[in-house]
């Protein structure tokens, strides 16, 4: 199976279809949503081949749905944006879905459910997870995980390199793993989902080139306030305010960056990159934001005021 | 800004240590330094020397190595002593020679030949063999996967990008910008100047395969006119 990464390739379509996990357990995307990927936890170790680290934005939502539905924290789950999604499972008597990240509605055939706890999912029912209510982005954790071939040691879909499972659609079908769905999720009395924030506060290190910018710029970044643009994607967090003002011109030979940098392009706006952010790139990197305080990043909606203040 | 400023080797240099001229380390958030080379030519050496280090277990753990134009990003780096240490490093300049060698079959034969043939001051042909008796190496990688930065050509042969991008180039696509050849691994929108095409560029980037990356980091590189 050809797996890379073409141009309107649909290599990888149905992710495996079912002769991935080998179990029969699926799930079918009755409606897919805006924008629903398979995540895990990424894959690493491939920057300077140019290879994303792509992965779950908001990890710990990831991690926790995991564990709520019995599965390993870095099992793959379903990402959704701003829309939810709805899936029907097959192949089982029931299934256990969890959905969690953004505060949405959940539904099993019309029939209200519980948000953030194990759902069992008789296999022919409908789960729909609605659209967000609070937060941006939804976790469906399924009992046994979605097991779509790995691509350099991950499930994840890149959206910029377009590595890993293609964007889902209506009517795909995702295979998966685990023991057939004997295992019941698991239950808790409290779990912690931050949720989405009403103000986003970055902590913010510095970056490789803060040196490029005037000291009235890099005031500005640390005092105005910011908002989520809405141009906002898994590839950065682009941000609308005052344009930072550069103390030199020029262009700057392509380096390497990391998760979190903060950097300006020529319109001054910073744009946070998120997951899917390229290996390498050409802009000033002006500060760093710590990677655990990007999954707030991942949660905010458009509009939400962005302060980021020294680390 | 209030941020804490660089961790080490900023600035001016003082006499009678043994840092490598030109060198800076950049604090690159929490935990990641960008270690800044004088040159190209230096941030290969440096590249070439932190894998060596790497591989015979002298350098203490760091999650990425990626190289750049001009620097290495060091991304993970679980000791902060390392910015101080990285500095004292006797850096050899890289042999000629080193490292794995590619032959590409290409044709030459891009929408683009005749102006680079024109900026170059020569003919088509003669820009095919310029070309291809040139020996590249691939400095860094980035922009897709499988995307290599090429370095090679004398200087005075850089070209600008185009001033308008190409909305698609196709994969395969032999493409010149500044100091850089490169050979798009896939089709994308792009904004070098196409002058000619690798008739398997399948080859190029395969994540099955072990490396993924035909042109990674470091690899020499030599096209061949194909037919």
């Amino acid at each position: 199976m050809n797996r890379r990464a073409g141009e309107g390739e649909v290599a990888g379509r149905a992710a495996g279809g079912g002769g991935v996990g080998g179990t029969g357990r699926r799930i079918e995307v009755v409606r897919a949503g805006a924008l629903t990927t398979v995540q895990d936890a990424g894959r690493r170790g491939w920057a300077h081949l140019g290879v994303p680290r792509a992965g779950a934005l908001d990890g710990p939502a990831r991690i926790l749905a995991n564990r709520l539905a019995g599965n390993p924290p870095d099992a793959a789950v379903l990402e959704t944006t701003l829309t939810g999604c709805a899936v029907r499972p097959a192949g089982a008597p029931y299934t256990v879905v969890v959905v969690g990240g953004a505060v949405c509605r959940v539904t099993v055939d019309g029939r209200p459910a519980a948000w953030g706890a194990p759902v069992r999912v008789p296999e022919g029912s409908v789960l729909e997870a609605g659209p967000a209510l609070r937060g941006l982005r939804g976790y469906l954790a399924f009992g046994g995980g979605l097991v779509s071939e790995r691509v350099l040691g991950s499930r994840s879909a890149d959206l910029l390199s377009g590595l890993g499972p293609p964007v889902l659609r209506d009517g795909d079908v995702l295979p998966l793993g685990g023991d057939g769905g004997g295992r019941g999720g698991c239950p808790a009395d409290a779990v912690p989902w931050p949720g989405a924030p009403a103000e986003l506060v970055l902590p913010l290190w510095p970056g490789p080139r803060h040196a490029w910018f005037t000291p009235a710029a890099l005031h500005t970044l640390t005092t105005a306030v910011y908002r989520v643009s809405a141009q906002s994607n898994r590839i950065g967090l682009r941000t609308e305010g005052p344009p930072l003002e550069r103390s030199r011109s020029g262009e700057l030979p392509s380096e390497g960056m990391v998760l979190g940098a903060v950097q300006v392009p020529p319109d001054g706006r910073p744009v946070v990159f998120l997951n899917d952010h390229p290996t390498t790139g050409g802009y000033p990197v002006v500060g760093v934001v710590a990677a655990s305080a990007l999954p707030a990043a991942a949660q905010a909606v458009p509009g939400t005021p962005v302060r980021f203040v020294a680390a | 800004m209030r941020m804490r400023r660089e961790p080490a080797g900023s600035g001016g240099r003082t006499g009678g240590d043994t840092r490598p001229a030109g060198l800076r380390v950049l604090p690159a958030g929490p935990d990641a330094l960008l270690v800044e080379c004088g040159s190209g030519e230096a941030a290969e050496a440096f590249h070439a020397e932190l894998l060596r280090r790497r591989a015979e277990g002298e350098l203490p753990a760091v999650g990425e190595i990626v190289p750049g134009a001009r620097t290495v990003l060091l991304d993970g780096v679980g000791d902060r002593t390392l910015a101080r240490r990285l500095l004292t490093w006797a850096v050899p300049p890289l042999p000629r020679g080193a490292g794995t060698a590619v032959e590409i079959p290409v044709v030459y034969d891009g929408p683009d030949l005749a102006e680079v043939a024109g900026a170059w001051g020569v003919d088509t042909a003669e820009v095919a063999r310029i070309h291809s008796g040139t020996e590249f190496r691939v400095a860094f990688c980035g922009f897709a996967p499988g995307f290599g930065y090429l370095t090679g050509l004398p200087g005075h042969l850089g070209v600008p990008r185009r001033a308008t991008p190409r909305t698609r180039v196709p994969a395969g696509a032999l493409a010149l910008a500044g100091p850089y050849t490169g050979v798009y691994p896939r089709a994308s929108p792009g904004g070098w100047q196409i002058v000619g095409h690798m008739p398997e560029p399948d080859t190029l980037w395969d994540p099955e395969r072990e490396p993924a990356a035909l042109l990674g980091p470091g690899v020499r590189v030599r096209f061949v006119e194909a037919g």
